[in-house]
């Protein structure tokens, strides 16, 4: 009695979560695969047709947005690595008892709303914002200087909403580092660069690959900061995803494009996991 | 101190300006939400400075379907913390404990939910929804919340349940509890601070979430979904003073918390 009561336990306590995400999680990419291959719309209704051809039509007209949004991912993402090291290192090794403090700090903006730091940051790159209006009143800046719209504003918006993604997990790969290591490495004659270099860098890339899975993926499909910070010409293919399947109902292009988009994402991300295993990335993305 | 800091080396000083760069940079957003939260703008744009005012804070709640927004964003953020918090630590404790059939499908499912877009699991319950001609609104909102927020509970709960030292649920069962005995007065208080900051989590999650909640809320507005829609129009000052107090409140947890894990651990 007892026996089986302990080999059921696991089954029964998974079971309610498991189903969940079964039914809301993997039903709903089934029911989207399936969606992707049909023909139709919302009036008449879809018909399974095996049609391959959305996808070739999704990316035949939305090559440019696509690519975009990859590059804008990586841009973002390389950016977020050289800006959130140094930040991660002082913290790890130079912040004493003070860390918890300063990864407070770090973790701040997300006590407030992504779209409203979003908008803020719009207000003030405005071209009468405060940042803008008195550099070109004291002459600074030509007149038809604007940050507003360009591609620089979107990845500036990323950079901004993604770094404590990546500041965290380096940390955590930093923190875990004895110091005592680093100091054999300087009694063996290495200099700090070396020591750096051949020590602190390699113990450091776990976390600096569990930065760019968590913020690679978010950032290429992210289409707030794109909407919010751009214009016309930074669509990202967010955006487009959005407007097929909410303003046109276009239900199956907006499939096809999510599919095409979660395949090149999700091939990186599996990838890197194999080379990482996943626990390692999860218990950092859970911090 | 001071001499140590002033023997410091140039690196390590730059480093330490920097950090403190970044956080300025971080929080200048936030600065900003709250200093404009005490504006008084003349037009429909809140954005240049204008003289103080506290009339915001007594009007706060004035405009009525924003503070339903907000209401409506609460709601749906305690609800889906709860469930997916009893959800997600069923998954944790199992996957911390017990070596099971299934279990590594669970744990690439889990890994799947975390690191797949937002945007693609907003757009695939929409397709689902639409197709079994379920009604978007505040139910397939919180379905959404608690599908996304499992994963991240379960983990936070396995990750306590893998260090657990079992040797003091043996001494429970030598001292002659049940399994259920033990599990409530012994094994449960010691996973309850990773349950607690699992719930949180999801409870930031959720009321924070703008992409899913787009896709599955129909014609629900939660707090992030308005700020979106009148983002055309112009925000309203009162964007700012709840902005303000969701950031307050949050803050104050968070120390709370804090102090208190820390005062707990001195005990020990």
């Amino acid at each position: 009695m007892n026996r089986v009561r302990r080999t059921l336990a696991p089954y029964l306590l998974v079971l309610p979560g498991w189903l969940w995400l079964l039914l809301f999680f993997v039903v709903p990419m089934a029911t989207m695969f399936s969606l992707s291959l049909q023909q139709g719309d919302i009036v008449n209704g879809y018909r399974f047709t095996g049609h391959w051809q959305n996808y070739l039509d999704a990316v035949a007209d939305y090559r440019t947005q696509l690519l975009r949004s990859l590059v804008y991912g990586l841009v973002t993402t390389v950016a977020l690595v050289v800006l959130s090291f140094p930040v991660a290192y002082w913290i790890a090794f130079y912040g004493g008892r003070r860390k918890p403090t300063y990864l407070f700090l770090i973790l701040l903006p997300f006590f407030v709303s992504f779209v409203l730091r979003t908008i803020s940051w719009r207000q003030i790159l405005t071209d009468d914002g405060m940042l803008l209006h008195p550099l070109k009143q004291a002459g600074l800046l030509p007149d038809g200087f604007h940050v507003l719209g360009t591609s620089y504003a979107v990845i500036f918006g990323l950079i901004y909403n993604f770094l404590p993604f990546m500041v965290l997990p380096i940390y955590v790969a930093l923190e875990r580092i004895d110091p005592r290591v680093v100091e054999a490495a300087r009694d063996l004659y290495a200099t700090p660069l070396t020591a750096f270099r051949k020590v602190v860098l390699p113990l450091a890339l776990p976390g600096v690959f569990a930065g760019v899975l968590m913020t690679f993926v978010p950032a290429s499909s992210d289409y707030v900061n794109s909407s919010v910070l751009g214009s016309a010409s930074t669509t990202m293919i967010g955006q487009v995803i959005q407007v097929q399947a909410l303003s046109n109902s276009n239900y199956p292009m907006a499939s096809a494009l999510s599919f095409t988009l979660m395949a090149v994402l999700l091939s990186g991300v599996f990838g890197y996991a194999r080379m990482l295993g996943t626990q390692d990335v999860m218990k950092v993305a859970a911090r | 101190m001071s001499p140590t800091r002033r023997s410091r080396p140039a690196g390590e000083r730059a480093m330490f300006a920097y950090t403190w760069l970044v956080i300025a940079w971080l929080v200048t957003p936030i600065l900003l939400m709250i200093v404009f939260g005490f504006n008084d703008p003349h037009g429909r744009y809140n954005q240049t400075w204008q003289g103080f005012t506290l009339k915001w804070y007594a009007k706060a709640f004035e405009i009525g379907d924003l503070t339903s927004a907000l209401v409506l964003s609460l709601t749906i953020a305690v609800v889906s913390a709860l469930l997916s918090g009893a959800l997600g630590t069923g998954i944790g404790y199992a996957l911390g404990r017990y070596r099971f059939r299934g279990g590594d499908t669970l744990n690439l499912i889990m890994f799947t939910t975390i690191s797949s877009p937002e945007l693609i699991m907003g757009i695939s319950l929409l397709t689902l929804f639409v197709t079994m001609g379920v009604g978007l609104g505040p139910v397939t909102i919180t379905i959404a919340h608690v599908m996304f927020s499992i994963s991240f509970v379960a983990t936070v709960v396995r990750a306590r349940v893998v260090t657990l030292d079992r040797s003091i649920e043996e001494a429970a069962a030598d001292l002659g509890a049940g399994p259920w005995t033990t599990f409530w007065r012994v094994t449960f208080p010691i996973i309850l601070p990773a349950v607690f900051s699992g719930v949180l989590l999801a409870f930031a999650l959720s009321i924070d979430d703008f992409i899913v909640t787009n896709f599955t809320a129909g014609t629900a507005v939660t707090f992030p979904l308005w700020i979106w829609g009148a983002t055309r129009v112009g925000l309203p000052p009162q964007v700012n003073v709840m902005g303000t107090l969701i950031f307050t409140a949050g803050v104050l947890i968070a120390v709370v918390a804090n102090l208190r894990s820390r005062s707990r651990s001195r005990r020990d």
